[in-house]
């Protein structure tokens, strides 16, 4: 599939004098289908894609992935997933009320995404959102081991939550031209929800890089934390080769370079370097996670488990 | 927008309408004070008399000041606390889809607990003093959240019953004579009853799923069933402040009267779900026409309001944490805005 080099290029974090709302991330002309400025939270009825209307049209058979599409549904819903589990934790516990309705907001944002892939990817086999989300068992889920890192304090949830948002912004801008009808409709409403995480995410790394002694000491902490895990989101292999041929998907290691570019021009002007650390080897596409996702796991899945087959 | 609807501005614009800023400066004479003072409550007794709006500038009495700051922030802090029983249950909700719904629900509670602390901040009363003395166990809030959420069929319960009273209770406050309050209220309202409708339909779901789902929510329905009635607050001869409220129109119907009308919707609701109400008298009074139900424990509602609750302490400590953790990304957001707003002024100044 092409890349859509002209759109987010012009972009500069730079440009601004970063006061609240004001600070550019990278967001012009971005998304698909000319509408990249569309407000994501002003999506006509018609135009909304619901997780509902996937299953709708996966159980009428007009939606049915190949099973390339769906295991590339399957991780990307997965990733969504665990983050949004890790970021519902902070609802009712965030620094400010404002905080408790934004991370909540992208909590939501993210199970949204994660409810429509999960739902694309069970086309295949006839598994039900809710069959992925509770019924697997940690080595089959294929989340990349960054979305399953621990929220740690605020500082290491904003420093995990900007490296995603602007990852993702990145897949989900190419996605929405997938030959994949579905894969692209869900990335098109999803990549104008991520556009508002990464200017929440942005602020936040500039308040606290530039806020206090205390808060720059730790967003540098938070970002030397997550960054290990980093680099996982960016490695192809038989997989995603066979999907970047078929039109479907990017490599991912195609995406590194405007990754670079745009989260390096918000450090820059947050005064902060990118953290040089090493990198994790990862494995979570192959079902490989960290020592934290079977505890995430067990505390989601616990009640579902106890009531095998039940409806709620 | 809706709001504008319930609002009823009087004709002419208050005499005593004053901008306090004006005043500080010029310092009143004693008798320029009690004139304005005089006239101030003229215009609030006509205001009461017509039924229509008091707003944040015009003149009130100290007294209706206090009174609607105390109930604004208690009805706020009664949001943010009431966060956390369901937030218990947001990571373990059993369906994706549940689990959305949860979160939206939660997040919405957030708001309203924003609308009400800039509602009460309209009188005069900083957010952070309000919230400081919800820490310092200085301010109430409903204690109905001192209950704990122990399954998932309690966030039925909770939407169903809790929120179903809260609505009850706060639908006539959508008329409430304070505008601030009045109109946050609308839209607060609207929520709720999502929120109720939502609670009902987690209960029937579990009333008719397995015979495990369904007695999880007839006990989660037995457990909330007496605690979402004393939300109403004590009986009528026994609420000392009722009476005053009600004369200056912020509260419209006695406790008492609130909750009989609830205990006759909750009659007709539970008999959808399939399940009972602990409560062997409830009962249609003909003579009266109005419902009735058995005692309940007075005792221990004075109990949880006295701090004696299940999980009083627990609320407060989950409360105070947040808050002291996230000091430091306060004073952060603090400082850099200070930063910019220089730098800002010194780029204006070059």
């Amino acid at each position: 599939m092409s890349t859509p080099e002209a759109v987010t290029t012009n972009a500069s974090a730079t440009d601004h004098d970063g006061g609240h709302g004001e600070i550019s991330v990278g967001v012009a002309g971005a998304g698909a289908g000319g509408d990249g400025m569309a407000s994501a939270t002003r999506i006509t009825p018609g135009n909304a894609l619901r997780p509902e209307d996937i299953a709708l049209a996966v159980s009428r058979g007009t939606a049915t992935p190949d099973a390339d599409a769906a295991e590339l549904a399957l991780r990307l819903g997965d990733d969504a997933l665990i983050l949004a589990q890790r970021l519902s934790h902070w609802i009712s516990r965030a620094p400010e009320l404002e905080e408790d309705i934004a991370l909540g907001n992208i909590a939501l944002d993210q199970l949204g995404h994660a409810r429509s892939f999960l739902t694309y990817a069970g086309g295949l086999d006839g598994r039900s959102e809710d069959d992925l989300a509770y019924f697997r068992r940690e080595h089959e889920f294929r989340s990349v081991q960054l979305f399953e890192q621990p929220n740690g304090d605020f500082a290491v949830t904003i420093a995990r939550q900007f490296a995603v948002s602007y990852y993702q912004f990145e897949l989900y801008r190419r996605l929405a031209q997938s030959s994949d009808a579905m894969i692209a409709g869900i990335a098109a409403k999803a990549v104008k929800e991520v556009d508002y995480h990464r200017d929440h995410s942005a602020q936040w790394v500039l308040r606290l890089a530039l806020g206090t002694e205390e808060s720059r000491a730790r967003m540098i902490h938070g970002l030397a934390v997550v960054w290990p895990y980093v680099d996982e989101l960016f490695r192809d292999d038989e997989l995603t080769g066979r999907l970047s041929d078929a039109g479907v998907a990017v490599q991912p290691s195609s995406l590194r370079a405007d990754f670079d570019r745009l989260t390096g021009e918000v450090l820059a002007e947050a005064e902060l370097e990118v953290p040089k650390v090493q990198p994790a080897p990862g494995g979570g596409r192959r079902g490989l996670h960290s020592e934290h996702l079977g505890y995430l796991l067990a505390e989601m899945q616990v009640l579902a488990r106890e009531h095998p087959g039940a409806s709620w | 927008m809706a709001s504008q609807t319930l609002q009823s501005v009087p004709a002419e614009p208050s005499p005593a309408r004053h901008d306090s800023r004006l005043e500080s400066r010029h310092e009143m004479s004693p008798e320029d004070a009690a004139r304005r003072d005089a006239e101030g409550q003229a215009y609030f007794d006509k205001v009461m008399a017509d039924d229509s709006r008091i707003e944040p500038r015009d003149w009130m009495p100290a007294a209706y000041r206090k009174t609607l700051v105390r109930q604004i922030s208690q009805h706020a802090h009664s949001e943010i606390i009431g966060m956390q029983p369901e937030a218990n249950w947001i990571t373990r909700a059993p369906s994706l889809k549940r689990k959305s719904i949860l979160m939206a629900k939660v997040q919405d509670e957030a708001g309203h607990g924003l609308y009400l602390y800039s509602a009460a901040e309209t009188l005069g009363q900083p957010r952070d003093q309000m919230m400081q003395d919800l820490m310092d166990g200085k301010a109430k809030y409903s204690s109905i959240f001192n209950y704990p959420a122990r399954t998932w069929a309690d966030m039925g319960a909770i939407g169903w019953m809790v929120d179903g009273a809260a609505i009850a209770n706060q639908v006539p406050l959508c008329r409430a004579s304070y505008g601030p309050y009045g109109r946050a209220m609308v839209r607060v309202c609207k929520e709720e009853s999502f929120h109720q409708r939502q609670g009902f339909e987690i209960l029937l779901e579990l009333s008719h799923g397995t015979p495990a789902q369904k007695q999880m929510a007839q006990d989660a329905v037995n457990r909330w069933y007496a605690p979402a009635l004393m939300m109403f607050g004590p009986p009528d001869d026994d609420s000392p402040n009722s009476k005053q409220s009600m004369a200056w129109n912020i509260k419209r119907f006695s406790n008492d009267e609130l909750r009989n009308r609830f205990v006759g919707m909750m009659m007709e609701q539970v008999k959808v779900l399939g399940l009972t109400l602990p409560d062997e008298d409830i009962r249609f009074n003909e003579e009266t026409k109005k419902w009735e139900h058995g005692p309940l424990d007075w005792d221990e509602f004075h109990e949880v309001i006295a701090g004696r609750g299940q999980c009083n302490a627990q609320r407060l400590e989950r409360r105070r944490e947040a808050h002291q953790n996230g000091a430091w990304v306060r004073e952060a957001a603090a400082a850099y805005a200070e930063k910019q707003a220089k730098k800002n002024a010194a780029k204006e100044v070059a």
